[in-house]
């Protein structure tokens, strides 16, 4: 391997700082005792988490935000689960336009979706809440999800599901005995994927939220008191810890699904 | 050897198939019969329609037109799972999270068997393909050919009549492959079923089949025993597909009931049973193999079916040499193989010889 030129090295370190300050940023004012957040450090304290506890306002934010995230999870990864499958096995007229049009979303500004649904549920007459949250989580996710389940999908070797039926199994039960197994790890990325994408959407829940708050707007609401600004230091903590140890699951299963279908296929001899 | 299965009964009876995928035909006009018990293969080049005419008897493909009956039945309405029909796919289709065990029983699962019962039927089958004690492995971590074992292993347990293979042995290496070559063949008649295997290589076909279709195109060039296709090749396609054989342009000089008189260019005039292919004044071309060409040596007295030759190549494989002969004036050529037996010596490039041939070894096929 080259070595990198000494430019491009300065470049990727700065780079690296301005990603990861931030965030470490984070975790040392949540331990510090004191309510302004400025250096020099002036000890140490769970205080801050100690208020979270006691919060009730924040409580409801959680539980908003991890239903919302839930039932997003699981219907987009539905929906993926339908997408990727016929994408993968069946041709139709016009499939890449109708695929490519389901991705847009992916790169699509989302205070763009998030503005163009509230006028859309606001001439439908729909009144704001958690489910109109999930709508627009469920749009912004369900990329996600198809792309995760398309490989799992296209990994599959046709003549598994073949050998399959022609050892007497039905088309259902060879879902159940053959293609479920195999994706399932591509399933369970997925719902991690989805689920940690939704917990962490601010925009579209900002516009799309009615009295219930979820835990983004919750944060953003709580700004504006700069004496609570340690305690929402906290509870960005525990949601980078959270938000990482599911993407770290879900990378774990995504892995696992492309090497079990890439072991059944014997011609790429991966193994 | 083949066994003989001439006086068996027709288990697979395909009428007039024909296949078309869009603008492609694969199958075009098929009619076979394959009988109960025999090792049938399907020979061909690449995109012949082999394994489109094998996954029309497991059911993976339905038939654009014409049908198939296995066992007197009509297969138009069965779908895969109900069909007597087993397969080992090229790709062996191992399922990748079940244990070799699993995957072995995986078809009895709808029989509702006894823990113990199972067992012993998944233990039985994997002795049948010498894998015992291999029921605990993960497919990933067995070789090409245990994966192979595995597969024909799964199919057998459930007691197919017809067992289809499709190219089974072509991702092995040279050894395993001829030693797999043996082991089905032995199998097979242990067994008693019917195996259909589909193959691109004629040594494979001709070492293990009862029976042989060639294919040329999506159509059945010939039908016969191995012997048959390799003797009496059809037409020049099959001839030249398998083996390796000589051709010489010829005209019939002669028709009568009983003969046909050719005039061979290389190797003068000869006489031949009468065939109806031919008339009087056709041109045509003589097939004969190397192995049926013998070069006369010094001391050898010169027959009459012999002509001068010269060496203009020689290939030496150890126990035969193949030679590059030239005829009297130099326009037509022939390869001769011969054994190298002691005391024959390998002559040079440049020698000038006799060649030898037997009239019953030469074959007339239509230009
Ligand atoms: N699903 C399909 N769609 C379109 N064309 C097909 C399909 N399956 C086969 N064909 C075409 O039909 C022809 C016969 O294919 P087939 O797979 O039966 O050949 P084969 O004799 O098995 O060849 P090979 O030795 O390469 O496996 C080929 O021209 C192939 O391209
Ligand atoms: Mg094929």
């Amino acid at each position: 391997m080259k070595s990198a030129s000494p430019s491009l090295l300065t470049y990727a370190v700065i780079y690296l700082i301005f990603l990861y300050a931030p965030i470490l940023l984070l975790p040392i004012f949540a331990f510090n005792d004191s309510a302004i957040i400025a250096l020099p450090l002036s000890g140490f304290t769970f205080d801050w988490f100690y208020l979270l506890w006691e919060t009730e306002a924040l409580h409801q934010a959680l539980y908003n935000s991890l239903t919302i995230a839930i039932i997003t999870a699981v219907i987009s990864t539905i929906l993926g689960i339908f997408a990727a499958r016929a994408s993968a096995r069946y041709d139709f007229p016009a499939k890449r336009g109708i695929v490519g049009f389901i991705m847009v979303p992916l790169v699509l500004p989302e205070i763009i979706v998030g503005v163009a649904l509230l006028v859309v549920l606001v001439q439908l007459g729909l009144a704001l809440s958690s489910w109109t949250v999930i709508i627009g989580h469920v749009l912004i996710c369900t990329p996600f999800s198809i792309a995760i389940l398309a490989s799992a999908f296209r990994n599959l070797d046709i003549s598994l599901e073949e050998a399959s039926l022609d050892l007497g199994e039905s088309q259902v039960g060879t879902f159940f005995r053959v293609i479920l197994p195999l994706v399932t790890p591509g399933i369970i990325s997925s719902l991690l994927i989805a689920f940690t994408i939704s917990l962490d959407e601010f925009i579209i829940a900002f516009f799309l939220t009615g009295t219930d708050v979820t835990l983004p707007v919750y944060i953003w609401g709580q700004l504006r008191f700069p004496a609570r600004l340690p305690s929402v230091m906290a509870l960005g903590f525990l949601m980078v810890i959270l938000s990482l140890m599911l993407l770290l699951t879900a990378e774990y299963f995504r892995r696992r699904a492309n090497r079990l279908s890439g072991a059944a296929d014997t011609d790429k001899g991966l193994f | 050897m083949p066994s003989d299965t001439t006086s068996r009964d027709t288990l697979i009876s395909i009428r007039n198939v024909e296949k078309h995928f869009g603008k492609v035909t694969a199958l075009n006009g098929v009619s076979v019969d394959i009988r109960e018990g025999e090792f049938f293969s399907l020979l061909g080049p690449s995109g012949c329609g082999k394994t489109t005419l094998l996954r029309m008897i497991s059911g993976f493909e339905m038939p654009s037109a014409g049908d198939i009956h296995i066992g007197g039945e009509d297969m138009s309405e069965v779908p895969p799972n109900l069909r007597p029909t087993n397969m080992v796919f090229q790709s062996y289709a191992i399922f990748p999270h079940l244990t070799v065990a699993e995957n072995v029983g995986y078809g009895l699962k709808k029989q509702r068997l006894a823990k113990a019962e199972l067992a012993a039927r998944v233990d039985e089958a994997l002795a049948l393909v010498d894998l015992d004690g291999y029921g605990t492995r993960e497919p990933h971590a067995l070789s090409g050919g245990q994966r192979q074992r595995v597969a024909l292993a799964r199919a057998l347990i459930m007691k197919p009549k017809v067992l289809l293979l499709d190219e089974p042995l072509s991702a092995l290496d040279k050894k395993l492959r001829e030693a797999m070559q043996s082991e089905l063949r032995h199998l097979q008649r242990t067994v008693g079923i019917t195996f259909v295997l589909v193959t691109h290589d004629q040594e494979e076909a001709l070492t293990m089949s009862d029976r042989i279709a060639v294919m040329f195109d999506g159509r059945i060039s010939q039908l016969d025993t191995p012997e048959g296709i390799y003797k009496k090749p059809a037409d020049q396609r099959v001839a030249s597909f398998i083996g390796v054989m000589n051709f010489l342009p010829a005209q019939v000089t002669s028709a009568s009931d009983r003969t046909l008189g050719i005039d061979v260019a290389a190797l003068g005039k000869l006489s031949c049973p009468q065939d109806d292919r031919f008339a009087k004044g056709d041109k045509l071309k003589v097939g004969i193999r190397p192995e049926m060409l013998t070069i006369v040596y010094d001391g050898e007295k010169a027959e009459k079916n012999s002509v001068p030759a010269k060496v203009a190549d020689i290939a030496y494989y150890g126990d035969m040499t193949y030679y590059d002969v030239v005829f009297g004036d130099g326009s037509h050529s022939a390869s001769v193989s011969m054994r190298n037996t002691a005391g024959r010596p390998i002559l040079p490039i440049g020698a000038m010889t006799r060649i030898r041939w037997g009239p019953e070894s030469i074959v007339l096929l239509e230009d």
